[in-house]
């Protein structure tokens, strides 16, 4: 009977991933239970048994192949468990080992197509007893943690639109919130949340305004109708202040904003929402009017900030238009921003932090050469916060293009992009790991990179950065000061995101890098 | 420090600036206007419908962007026309979408405009490609190129050059190679920690290594952080210039052999 007993608590022990627990994620650093390590978007580690002056010794302990290629995920762990995601699949691996506990897979509709990205999942999501994943067809799915059985699954929008799902879900009380990609299709973007149990929609947040709400003067005619502000990137939550802070992407079509004349609130913008309603509650576009495709969807940084007497609640975006920019997330309102990289559209932020226009930025027919590139400063990937050093550390491209305008019909479920871009070539460009002082937005040092990278960054109490390489390098940096300390050639472009996690007590890093997940440690 | 010809081994190297090298096909700039091809398919309106509905991934002009350069005479996965236009029709699994929504002769028309990309111009050639061929034996251009299975790997092959490039670029690349210098070539000079200087052609790089062939075919592969120098001669090629080593004559007839090459057709 008491061995009954134990079973059984232990059974109901496991898995139970509450919200709770997500909240207070940095007293649990053996486990990754959200997106970015907490719901402050910080993807630090607490985690110290890796330092300076130990993490020339890491090796690989194991890896894992995916079925499938380019794999951008950021796994999940919960006790001794990783949870990783593909396109429309999801794998449970012993974290021990990496054999595989359980697989998930929905089967993707032959006239599924993705419109300017590729076949992806940033991860999954846990709460409680189900692990959440968003498909590119559209779907909302919960498995059961233990077994990979689907529990529930909810349409969230027409894949034949436009829409697709590329993210990793954000798990928060009672509640997944979801967005969705479709920036080069015209689709009409929106943040959603569904009830955790049960899959049932909670609330949706057009991104778009519709007529009658605020902001949809800011479109011309019918052209809100197609406006894009796709939501592709998970947003991060502040459970005291009960807000949800979500990027909204470029407006559509891209690189032609004749038909769009105004604002085109919301693309390009950061959203404060109610997380019980999705009711709007302070905005901050960050790009009016965008001819470039600066998606402002990257994860939101929020810390805290001491001056005096004074305590601010604080959030912080390096955005693809080469600003940083600092925020108050109470209000929405404009504390900081400058550049953080090479940038030739705007000759700096008013005292609003409105972008002030260099003239001639704008695409034409002819052609315009301009910094950033489409894919800009940064572009989905995470940076960190180390709450120890007070820094952003972003994962930088230092690349630009010229950017060409053409005429563009709409046609559901096509390109609807009015234009392109002609890369600057590979040896005209570069990259960096650059540190920020999170208030200000001054850089500190940086760690020059081969090429633009597309990996994001994990910082960690062991006192070090990694990242990764397009040329497939995974290395560690001194936090304090830049400085290479160990390196690995993974064998292929690095396009995800790293985490740290513990099995037995030890730490690991995990990062993958097209095909292959790798899992390092002492 | 330049590599001069001297320090070669003897070698006379040819024509290395005609592709890039040595890993990814050549990426052939566009002709100044769109062709109507051979079918009778409009490369103009594929030019417009490839603007519309192929740049935002493979670049305005077809240069390569988040999907690859298709300015290019061999595409991995278009060997012919029927294949191209099978990719347009049904997209390339998983990264590019099918063209569900294009007609038949939407997508004639966007082939003829992807060819047309690659399309090097056809334009009578003075020389004789007989006698250009022992021009180019007799000028031991064969130390550094290889044709049709012959010849030292360390320049770029030759063995279809003549469907890559023009005419008046090969002749260009062969009296004045600096001025033709492919995206991606890179010549450098290191020295080690040793002390040693190490001169050759970038094969590869990333940010912690880099992978230099020299003169003799060897590789070599060096941590960057270790290197007492590292010299990137920008705009430089080890292979010298014939501007007055052939005469007028010779140099018509190896620009008409090479002019020739094809290739297994």
């Amino acid at each position: 009977m008491k061995l009954a007993v134990a079973v059984l608590l232990c059974t109901t022990a496991f898995g139970q991933v509450s919200f709770d627990r997500i909240s207070n994620a940095n007293k649990e650093p053996g486990n990754w239970l959200t997106y970015s390590g907490n719901y402050q978007g910080h993807r630090f580690s607490p985690l110290a048994e890796i330092t300076a002056e130990n993490v020339s010794r890491l090796k690989v302990k194991w890896a894992y192949q995916f079925p499938d290629r380019n794999n951008e995920v950021s796994p999940i762990v919960v006790d001794n468990i990783m949870y990783v995601s593909g396109p429309n699949s999801a794998t449970a691996l012993d974290a021990y080992t990496g054999r595989v506990l359980w697989n998930w897979k929905r089967p993707l509709p032959s006239d599924y197509h993705s419109i300017g990205f590729g076949h992806v999942s940033r991860g999954p999501a846990v709460l409680e007893d189900k692990l959440y994943v968003a498909t590119l067809d559209c779907y909302l799915v919960a498995l059961d943690v233990k077994s990979g059985i689907e529990r529930w699954a909810v349409k969230v929008a027409d894949y034949k639109t436009g829409y697709s799902m590329t993210l990793a879900p954000l798990a928060i009380n009672g509640k997944v919130v979801v967005g969705v990609s479709g920036g080069e299709a015209g689709i009409r973007g929106f943040v959603d949340a569904y009830d955790a149990k049960t899959g049932k929609q909670a609330w949706r947040f057009w991104t778009i305004p519709g007529p009658g709400d605020p902001g949809h003067d800011s479109w011309a005619g019918d052209s809100w109708k197609t406006g894009g502000g796709p939501t592709w990137v998970t947003g991060t939550y502040d459970p005291d202040l009960n807000l949800v802070f979500w990027g909204v992407g470029n407006p559509s079509p891209d690189w032609n904003g004749d038909p769009r004349n105004g604002d085109n609130l919301y693309t390009c913008s950061l959203l404060a929402l109610d997380a019980d309603t999705g009711r709007l509650r302070w905005y901050f576009q960050f790009t009016p009017h965008d001819t470039h495709d600066w998606d402002s969807n990257h994860v939101p940084i929020l810390f805290d900030t001491t001056t005096g007497d004074r305590k601010r609640k604080l959030i912080a975006i390096a955005n693809r238009n080469a600003f940083y920019y600092v925020l108050d997330r109470v209000t929405g309102e404009f504390v900081a921003g400058r550049p953080y990289a090479k940038q030739t559209w705007a000759t700096g932020l008013d005292a609003k932090g409105r972008p002030i226009r260099l003239q001639g930025a704008e695409p034409t027919e002819k052609g315009t050469l301009l910094y950033p590139n489409a894919n800009g400063a940064t572009v989905w990937f995470s940076p960190s916060y180390s709450p120890h050093t007070g820094l952003v550390y972003v994962a930088v491209r230092e690349i630009g293009a010229t950017y060409f305008k053409r005429d563009m019909e709409y046609k559901v479920g096509t390109f609807y992009a009015g234009g392109g871009e002609n890369e600057l070539p590979a040896d005209d460009s570069f990259g960096a790991i650059r540190a920020l002082d999170a208030a200000t937005g001054a850089q500190r040092w940086e760690f020059m990179l081969q090429s633009p990278p597309w990996a994001g960054v994990l910082s960690t109490a062991g006192g070090l950065v990694f990242s990764g390489s397009d040329e497939g390098n995974f290395y560690a940096l001194n936090d304090q000061t830049g400085k290479a300390l160990w390196d690995f050639q993974t064998g292929a472009a690095i396009a995800s995101n790293p985490i740290a996690f513990t099995v037995d007590g030890h730490q690991r890093i995990a990062i993958s890098a097209d095909r292959v997940l790798y899992v390092f440690g002492l | 420090m330049l590599i001069s010809p001297p320090a070669w081994s003897g070698a006379i190297i040819l024509l290395i600036a005609l592709l890039r090298f040595p890993i990814t096909t050549v990426a052939v700039p566009p002709p100044s206007s769109v062709q109507v091809s051979a079918i009778g398919a409009d490369a103009a309106a594929g030019k417009h419908l490839f603007e519309r509905h192929c740049a935002v991934c493979h670049g305005i002009e077809g240069k390569g962007g988040r999907g690859p350069g298709l300015n290019r005479v061999q595409l991995a996965h278009a060997p012919d026309d029927t294949a191209l236009k099978s990719v347009i029709s049904d997209g390339i699994s998983p990264d590019m979408p099918a063209g569900w929504f294009l007609t038949d002769e939407d997508v004639a028309n966007l082939t003829a405009y992807v060819r047309s990309l690659s399309k090097v111009p056809s334009e009578p050639v003075p020389g004789d490609g007989v006698r250009g061929a022992r021009v180019y034996a007799k000028g031991g251009c064969s130390n550094c190129h290889i044709i049709a299975g012959a010849g030292f790997g360390f320049g770029p092959e030759l063995s279809n050059i003549g469907i890559r490039r023009s005419a008046p670029y090969i002749r260009n690349a062969i009296v004045k190679p600096g001025a033709t210098m492919p995206e991606g070539f890179l010549l450098v000079e290191a020295i080690t920690p040793a002390g040693d200087k190490i001169e050759g052609i970038r094969v590869n790089e990333d940010t912690f290594s880099i992978q230099i062939k020299d003169a003799t075919g060897q590789f070599h592969s060096l941590r960057k952080q270790d290197l007492k120098d590292l010299q990137k001669l920008r705009g430089e090629t080890p292979m010298p210039s014939y501007e007055g080593v052939l005469n007028t004559s010779e140099l018509d007839d190896l620009v008409a052999y090479l002019a020739s090459l094809r290739g297994k057709q």
